[in-house]
C-alpha cells in the first residue's frame, strides 16, 4: 500500500518534470523575451546587457534548474503584459474556475449517475430511449453553442438569470467565492451546466453500460436467488461494482473540465484561469501561458492520485493481500 | 416438498418460440438429493432457473404448474416471488469464484441475507452466521468472517456459498453445478457437506450436473434430460445400473472406467461418420510424407520455474513464488504420457516452458535429440516451433472467430512453407477435416456454427497441418460433454497411432488419462509426486497423495448399483 502511493508519488513527480520542461520550452522557443520587453529605443548594447542580467545566456540546464527551482519556491515571475507576479494573477483566477468546475462535476455525478442506474434497470423503457436521445443531443452540440442557446433561453428571453460574470461574491480568507451568495448561484448555474452537460452524458452512459454488464453476473444473480432486497441489490451490490471504471473515467474527466473550461468561460465572461489564459494568448504574453500549462498538469497529476486511492477504497482486491 | 408438473419453458424468438424444457414431471421430497443429469443444452439448468423464478429474459413458462408445499410458484407476484427466494429456495452456483460479491465482506453478505427474511438484530444475525460458517466447516469463523471473498481458497468460497444459500432455512436448494469447477479432494468434501445437510436439516436438493460420478456418489434420485425433455427418472441405483431409456444406456457407456482400461471409448452416436472417409486420403499421406523417421521424445531434467511472488515490504525483494520445482520426466517417443494435478499444481506451466512460452529458470529440456532453449531465447524459426504444437482446452476462445475455418487451417502451411500454392493449400486443408471427422465444406464457416466438440476437431486438425511430432493437449475435453469427450479422445488415438505421434496429455479427470496414457505423471505444488507406467500408477499407487486423488475420484460403479437395483 505504502509502496504503491510511494509509486505513484514519484511517477508524478516525473510528469511535473516533464511538463514544466514544455512551460520552459515556451519561454526558449515561442519569440525572444527581451524583445517582448524592450521597446524600440532600447539600444542592442542594453538588450545584450540585460539579456547576461536575466541570465538568458547561461547554459539550458541552469536556466532550467533555475525555472524549476523558482517554482518550487512559489515564484512564477511577472506577467509581460499586467507586470504583475503571475502567481498572484492565478491565484486571483483559482477560486472562480474551480467552484465552476466541482458545480459542473456535482451536477454531472447527481444527475449522471442516477439516470444511468435508471437507464440500465429499465432498458427497454420510454423514459430510458427519451433520456438516451436527448443526452446524445447533448453531446453532438458543441459547448459554446449550448452556452449560447441558455442564454438566450434563461437570461435573454425568460431573463431569469443573468448571463455574464461571477454575480456577488464573498472573500473568505483571500478565497474569493461566489457560493455563499443568491447572486453568485443564480450566475453560476447556466455555465456549470454548460460545463457539465457534456460529462454528464459521459457519466451516464458509462454508469449504465457497466450497470448492464455488473447485473448479468453471478454474485447479483446470486444475491437474486437470495431476496436480498431490490433496493439493496441494485445501489449496493451492483452500482459500487461498476464504480471503479466510473471512477476512472470521471477523474480524467474532470481534469479536462478544468483545463477546457476556457471556451465556458468565454461564453459567459467568467473571470477563471480559462479567461485569464486567453488574455495571455492575444498578448503572447508567455509566462502566464507556462504558468497555467504548469497548475493545469497539477491538477490532472492530482486527480489522478486522487482517483487511484478511492480505488484502493472501492476495491479490497488492490489492498495488501492478507497471508492466509 | 417440490412438484414440477407438466413444464415448458419457452423463448421467444424472431422465428417464433423456441421450446426450452417441455413435458417436464419432477418430485422432490424433503431431506432428498436430487440430481438432474443431461448433456449441455438438455435444459437442466432452465428447469432450475423456472423453479426459482430466474429465468433468462425473454424466456417465460409456457404451461404446466409448480409448487412448493402448498404455494403455487407461478400465481406469485414479483415482490412475492421475490420474498420466497432465499427464504424458501435458494441456490448454489457453479464458480464460487464469480458467485460472491467482491466488494462486500462475507460478514456483510450473510447479516444482509440473513436480515432480508427475518426480523432479527444486527448482532444476532452475527451470530448465527458464525455458528452456520462453524457448522459448514470454516475454522476459526469469528475471525474469518470478516474478510473478503478473495481471501478465501476456491473450496472455502464454495463453503461460503453453501453458508449463504442455507442461512435463512430454505426448503429447497437447486444447486447448479456446484463442483464442476472445484478439484476431487475439495468436490468431495463440498459433496459430503451436501449430504449432510439434506440429512440433518430435511433440505431438499435439486443438483444440476453433467458428472455422472457426482449423481453416482450422492443423488438419492436421478432425473435423466435430454434436448429439453425428460427420458428416465427413477431411483439412482436403478437408473445408473440398469438403465431402461437407450439414451441413458449410452450415456452410462460413456463413461470412462477408473479401475480398468479400455481400448476404445464408447459413443453414443458417432457424429458425421456417414460421409466418405477417403476424403481424408490426401491429408494422411501428406502427414505421413511428413512425418518419416522415429518418433521425437521430450526429456525434461531439474525443470525450474519460478515467477515473481507478492511484495511484502518496501525494502526487501519480493518472495519467488516456485510454480515448477525440480520437474525431471521423459516422454517416451511415441507414447502419451499422462500429466494429472489438481489446479494450480503447474501442469500448465509445464505446458507453456515446453512451448516456449514461459521461459524455466533452471533445468534443461530436450526434444529428440536437441536441447529446447527456453522462453524468448527460442527463437521464431526454431524447429521446435513447428515439431511441438498444442490442443488447448477451451474450444471457444482457442479459434479466432473473425477468421473462417479455412483461413485458421491453411495459416500453419504457409507460415511453415510447406505449401506454396494457395488452392493446394485449401485442398489439403479440405482433407485435414475429413480425417479428423468433419465435413470438408466446413472450411468456409466460422467458428460460432460448430458446436463444442466440432470446434475441438478444427483446434486438432489445425495442429497436425503444422505436421507436429509431439502434441501437447492440456485438458482438450474438460469443456465437452462425455459422449463428445469420447469422440475427440478416440480421434487422438487413432491419430496417434496412426502418425507416430508423442502426445503429452494434461487433465485433472484421473479417469480420461487411465484410459489414454502409456505413463503418467501426478504433479502437485510444482513437484512430481509419482511418475511411472499407467497401469502401476493406477493399480499399485505408491505416493499418499496419488492414493488420496484415486480414492476421492467419483466413479460410477455400475455393478455395484446393478446389484443394490436387484435387491
Amino acid at each position: 500500500m505504502v509502496y504503491f502511493i510511494l509509486k505513484r508519488l514519484v511517477q508524478s513527480v516525473f510528469v511535473m518534470l516533464a511538463v514544466a520542461f514544455l512551460a520552459f520550452s515556451l519561454f526558449r522557443f515561442v519569440g525572444d523575451p527581451i524583445t517582448q520587453m524592450t521597446g524600440v529605443e532600447t539600444s542592442v548594447a542594453d538588450q545584450e546587457r540585460l539579456r547576461d542580467e536575466l541570465g538568458l545566456n547561461d547554459p539550458f540546464i541552469l536556466q532550467f534548474g533555475r525555472f524549476t527551482g523558482d517554482m518550487l519556491q512559489g515564484d512564477f515571475g511577472f506577467s509581460y503584459r499586467t507586470r504583475q507576479p503571475v502567481a498572484e494573477m492565478i491565484a486571483d483566477r483559482i477560486p472562480a474556475t474551480l467552484e465552476l468546475g466541482i458545480v459542473a462535476l456535482l451536477i454531472s455525478l447527481f444527475v449522471g449517475i442516477p439516470a444511468g442506474v435508471y437507464t440500465a434497470l429499465r432498458p427497454r423503457g420510454i423514459a430510458t430511449q427519451t433520456i438516451l436521445m436527448t443526452t446524445l443531443v447533448g453531446v453532438s452540440i458543441p459547448t459554446f453553442v449550448i452556452g449560447i442557446m441558455l442564454i438566450f433561453i434563461f437570461g435573454v428571453q425568460l431573463g431569469w438569470l443573468p448571463t455574464f460574470g461571477r454575480g456577488g461574491t464573498v472573500q473568505i480568507g483571500g478565497w474569493e467565492s461566489s457560493l455563499f451568495t443568491v447572486e453568485g448561484w443564480r450566475a453560476l448555474l447556466l455555465p456549470a451546466i454548460t460545463l457539465g452537460v457534456y460529462q454528464l452524458t459521459l457519466t451516464m452512459r458509462l454508469v449504465r453500460a457497466e450497470m448492464m454488464e455488473v447485473m448479468r453476473t453471478d454474485y447479483i444473480r446470486f444475491a437474486m436467488a437470495r431476496g436480498v432486497p431490490m433496493q439493496k441489490l441494485h445501489y449496493k451490490h451492483a452500482l459500487a461494482n461498476t464504480m471503479v471504471p466510473v471512477i476512472t473515467i470521471i477523474g480524467l474527466q474532470f481534469g479536462g473540465v478544468i483545463a477546457f473550461s476556457i471556451v465556458t468561460e468565454s461564453v459567459f465572461q467568467w473571470p477563471g484561469m480559462g479567461l485569464l489564459f486567453l488574455e495571455s494568448i492575444r498578448f503572447v504574453d508567455i509566462p502566464v501561458m507556462g504558468v497555467y500549462l504548469v497548475v493545469i498538469a497539477f491538477f490532472f497529476v492530482l486527480v489522478n492520485l486522487i482517483v487511484d486511492l478511492l480505488y484502493v477504497a472501492i476495491d479490497p482486491r488492490l489492498r495488501v493481500r492478507d497471508v492466509q | 416438498m417440490l412438484t414440477i408438473t407438466d413444464l415448458a419453458v419457452k423463448f421467444p424468438s424472431r422465428f417464433g418460440d423456441f421450446t426450452a424444457i417441455e413435458d417436464v414431471d419432477m418430485v422432490i421430497k424433503p431431506g432428498e438429493i436430487h440430481g438432474l443429469v443431461g448433456e449441455s443444452g438438455a435444459g437442466k439448468s432452465t428447469v432450475g432457473a423456472a423453479v426459482i423464478g430466474l429465468l433468462q429474459s425473454p424466456g417465460y413458462i409456457a404451461h404446466g404448474s409448480l409448487t412448493l408445499g402448498d404455494t403455487d410458484l407461478r400465481t406469485l407476484t414479483p415482490e412475492q416471488a421475490h420474498a420466497v427466494r432465499g427464504d424458501r429456495i435458494s441456490m448454489i452456483f457453479q464458480d464460487p469464484q464469480t458467485s460472491l460479491n467482491p466488494l462486500m465482506t462475507i460478514e456483510d453478505q450473510l447479516i444482509e441475507t440473513i436480515q432480508a427474511h427475518a426480523d432479527v438484530s444486527t448482532a444476532a444475525a452475527r451470530q448465527r452466521a458464525v455458528d452456520l460458517l462453524e457448522e459448514i466447516g470454516i475454522k476459526n469463523a469469528a475471525e474469518r468472517i470478516k474478510a473478503y471473498p478473495h481471501q478465501f481458497s476456491g473450496g472455502m468460497r464454495q463453503r461460503v456459498v453453501i453458508a449463504l444459500a442455507i442461512c435463512t432455512d430454505p426448503e429447497l436448494i437447486i444447486a447448479d453445478e456446484p463442483t464442476t469447477a472445484l478439484d476431487v479432494a475439495v468436490q468431495s468434501q463440498v459433496l459430503k457437506l451436501i449430504q449432510r445437510l439434506a440429512k440433518d436439516r430435511k433440505i431438499a436438493f435439486m443438483l444440476i450436473t453433467h458428472d455422472i460420478g457426482v449423481i453416482a456418489q450422492v443423488a438419492d434420485r436421478v432425473t435423466v434430460m435430454r434436448k429439453g425433455r425428460v427420458m428416465e427418472t427413477g431411483e439412482t441405483a436403478q437408473v445408473l445400473g440398469a438403465p431402461r431409456h437407450p439414451y441413458t444406456r449410452a450415456l452410462m457407456d460413456a463413461v470412462p472406467p477408473l479401475d480398468y482400461r479400455i481400448d476404445r471409448f464408447r459413443v453414443p452416436q458417432e457424429e458425421g461418420a456417414d460421409f466418405e472417409r477417403s476424403l481424408g486420403q490426401k491429408a494422411e499421406d501428406w502427414l505421413l510424407a511428413g512425418v518419416q523417421g522415429a518418433p521425437t521424445g521430450l526429456t525434461l531434467q531439474n525443470l525450474y520455474v519460478r515467477f515473481a511472488g507478492p511484495r511484502t515490504s518496501l525494502f526487501r525483494k519480493p518472495e519467488p513464488y516456485v510454480a515448477l520445482n525440480d520437474v525431471s520426466l521423459t516422454v517416451r517417443p511415441g507414447s502419451i504420457m499422462g500429466l494429472v494435478g489438481e489446479s494450480g499444481s503447474g501442469k500448465s506451466t509445464l505446458a507453456k516452458a515446453i512451448t516456449g512460452l514461459v521461459k524455466p529458470s533452471d533445468g534443461t529440456m530436450i526434444l529428440g535429440d536437441e536441447v529446447l532453449p527456453g522462453g524468448k531465447a527460442r527463437d521464431r524459426h526454431h524447429p521446435s516451433r513447428q515439431l511441438v504444437q498444442m490442443v488447448f482446452q477451451d474450444p471457444y476462445s482457442s479459434l479466432n472467430s473473425r477468421h473462417r475455418i479455412g483461413a485458421v487451417l491453411e495459416e500453419p502451411l504457409w507460415f511453415y512453407g510447406f505449401v506454396k500454392d494457395a488452392d493446394q493449400r485449401k485442398e489439403l486443408a479440405a482433407s485435414m477435416l475429413a480425417l479428423v471427422g468433419m465435413q470438408p465444406d466446413a472450411i468456409d464457416k466460422y467458428p460460432h456454427q460448430f458446436s463444442g466438440g466440432q470446434r475441438q476437431r478444427i483446434a486438432v486438425a489445425r495442429a497436425l497441418l503444422a505436421r507436429p511430432r509431439f502434441l501437447i493437449c492440456d485438458e482438450p475435453t474438460s469443456a465437452l460433454d462425455v459422449s463428445i469427450q469420447a469422440e475427440i479422445l478416440n480421434l487422438l488415438k487413432d491419430l496417434q497411432a496412426k502418425f507416430g505421434l508423442t502426445i503429452l496429455f494434461i487433465s485433472h479427470n484421473l479417469t480420461v488419462v487411465r484410459q489414454m496414457a502409456d505413463d503418467t505423471a501426478v504433479l502437485r505444488n510444482g513437484k512430481i509426486e509419482e511418475i511411472g507406467k499407467t497401469e502401476d500408477v493406477y493399480e499399485r499407487p505408491q505416493a499418499a497423495y496419488t492414493k488420496s486423488l484415486l480414492a476421492l475420484t467419483p466413479v460410477m460403479q455400475r455393478a455395484s448399483f446393478a446389484v443394490a437395483a436387484h435387491d
